[in-house]
């Protein structure tokens, strides 16, 4: 008796104000650099999907912010743009960020989904908040559609590793829907040199003795495209043998086709790869036009960073490698002869 | 805190409580998710370091009947007892709210505190890595997520942890109470030796139900179908280097300037 009384009330109460409700999303722009990034980009995409408002916000240091914002009302698919400086905001630490979400979010707003890029400072970030707000997040989604009349929003993602695809609704009840993006699903929203939305600053909340303190940041210096974005990737594994071979034997491949350089898990754990090129289920997932894998044996939590790339190459000694299951062109061979042989005539 | 069991969808995750003084617990929650078995194998590397200051390693998981063989898992690794929250078999799939609500639920019962949570980044079946933030949020604790290095001051109630993080590394002081999540290079977990699974099987797990916590696990996202992806027809292989040039041209990729 009880439970059914709330239900019947929040059935009626949809359907009158169904036609009216169109989404809002507040989209989170990451930067770096004073660059969006363009796992942000695909986020934007995404939530032009859903079919109504997008509201971007920018957060940050008082120094880049301004720049970023520049950017952002140029950006194709937004409606407006928020932005927030602070200096406890320059790192993206989730416990000085999650009150200014929280507070955007708080029960007058008019934000039906928050949206953000699957990445490692987001996925810190929006678990947190949801949970703050006594709501649910969907991660890593690769394909959204919301239905206005019954205020629904479904969801694809992949999960085991990408051995299946789950559809997943959030339900009205959900006041707002949270969710991350795998930027690869979705082509980052261009410029629109004629757009010009309206910007406006929200005060930052400022978090009074804060239980974390960044220390310091280390990238991985590179001049080769970003492993997340670039269209061509050429990734080694662990038949590299050591950081010396993995390097003079991948680099020029690179340099030769303009790619990024990526690495299996066996590759990164014995040291001949930074961490941060690791592609795969709990690295980067990427999906260029084409991925070169040399080496590389073609593990399941492999494959799940990499298969929906549009063209694979695999480079194998072992003819039975799991690789050439889902290679387009596999090449049993000696890697330390075929990938010079190949650099020489790709180059002439 | 919870482990995800390859039994149900649940988020798998070790927390392991730590503190300076009287009231060092560590609390863990632990499933065969490889995340989790880093998060075991990092709190009792931290007894092992700390000794005494380490008052004690919990692990927590949230499972059906079956799910109580992780926790002996995580006991033979080091942990010291084990909470098991059970949900019948067949039971709807757990998400990470859910979760991280029960294992509020637990730490709040813990008579004498928890000072640090360790659970893996994400579990490998519904790949959500959500829970570690979620509890951190509802405890309003600090959180460090993706953490490869790990290093805890008692005296002091704070962590040093550098984290995973796109395109590099970044390291962080945390205030305890904190919630820390394992990516792969944290440690290497050990195997379990034989004397010390059979004393495993003395080790205490307490049973507790979703109804004790008060804790809500229905669903709140509804799951419509779970589908193959589409299959990728590959197989194709060239005989030589020249063959693997012509299948570039073709798709017209070919050197840069």
């Amino acid at each position: 008796m009880l439970r059914l009384r709330p239900v019947l009330a929040t059935g009626s109460l949809s359907r009158r104000y169904a036609t009216a409700a169109s989404p809002h999303a507040l989209v989170l722009l990451e930067h770096r650099a004073g660059v969006i990034d363009s796992g942000s980009l695909s986020a934007l995409t995404a939530a032009q999907q859903l079919g109504g408002q997008i509201t971007g916000l920018v957060v940050g240091a008082p120094d880049e912010v301004k720049g970023v914002v520049e950017k952002a009302k140029k950006l194709k698919g937004l409606t407006s743009v928020l932005h927030s400086s602070s200096e406890q905001y320059a790192h993206n630490i989730p416990e000085l960020v999650s009150p200014l979400l929280e507070k955007l979010l708080s029960d007058i707003t008019s934000y039906t989904h928050v949206v953000s890029a699957h990445s490692s400072s987001a996925k810190s970030i929006l678990p947190r908040v949801a949970a703050r707000l006594d709501l649910p997040a969907v991660s890593d989604i690769t394909s959204v559609e919301h239905d206005g009349s019954s205020n629904s929003t479904t969801f694809t993602r992949p999960i085991y590793a990408g051995n299946a695809i789950s559809t997943v609704r959030a339900p009205e009840s959900v006041r707002v829907k949270f969710f991350t993006v795998r930027s690869t699903a979705f082509k980052a929203s261009p410029a629109d040199e004629f757009a010009q939305v309206e910007d406006k600053a929200v005060d930052p909340v400022e978090v009074s003795d804060a239980p974390t303190q960044h220390v310091r940041t280390d990238l991985t210096k590179s001049d080769r495209p970003d492993l997340g974005s670039a269209s061509r990737v050429v990734s080694g594994g662990r038949a590299l043998k050591n950081a010396e071979t993995f390097k003079a034997t991948l680099e020029p491949l690179a340099d030769a086709l303009g790619a990024a350089i990526g690495a299996s898990r066996a590759a990164v754990d014995a040291g001949y790869a930074d961490n941060s090129l690791q592609v795969g289920q709990t690295g980067k997932v990427v999906a260029p036009e084409l991925y070169m894998a040399i080496g590389i044996s073609g593990a399941i939590q492999h494959l799940a960073g990499m298969k929906d790339s549009k063209l694979i190459v695999a480079i194998n000694k072992d003819p039975e490698a799991p690789i050439f299951q889902v290679a387009d062109a596999g090449l049993v061979a000696d890697l330390y002869e075929a990938v010079p042989e190949l650099v020489q005539k790709l180059k002439q | 805190l919870h482990a995800a069991s390859p039994y149900s969808d649940s988020e798998a995750s070790v927390d392991s409580d730590c503190s300076s003084e009287s009231n060092q617990t560590v609390t863990g929650v632990f499933s065969p998710n490889p995340f989790d078995e880093i998060a075991v194998e990092e709190a009792v590397r931290l007894r092992e370091k700390l000794k005494d200051e380490v008052k004690s390693i919990k692990v927590v998981t949230i499972g059906p009947p079956k799910a109580a063989e992780t926790l002996r898992t995580a006991l033979a690794m080091g942990a010291d007892a084990g909470i098991h929250i059970e949900v019948p078999d067949g039971a709807a799939a757990l998400e990470p709210l859910g979760v991280a609500k029960a294992l509020r639920a637990v730490i709040q019962r813990e008579k004498d505190g928890v000072d640090l949570v360790i659970m893996g980044k994400q579990a490998i079946d519904d790949d959500a890595g959500q829970t570690g933030q979620m509890l951190a949020g509802l405890m309003d604790w600090a959180q460090a997520t993706f953490a490869s290095k790990l290093v805890v001051d008692p005296k002091a109630k704070e962590a040093a942890v550098t984290r995973e993080i796109d395109g590099g590394l970044e390291e962080l002081k945390c205030r305890l109470p904190l919630v820390v999540t394992t990516d792969l290079r944290l440690n290497e977990p050990r195997y379990a030796s034989l004397p010390n699974i059979m004393k495993a099987k003395k080790k205490p797990i307490q049973k507790l139900t979703p109804a004790e916590l008060e804790v809500d696990l229905t669903p709140v996202l509804e799951t419509l179908k779970v589908s193959e992806p589409p299959k990728r027809v590959g197989g194709g292989k060239v005989e030589n280097v020249d063959e693997l040039i012509a299948k570039l041209k073709e798709a017209g990729i070919t050197a840069v300037k």
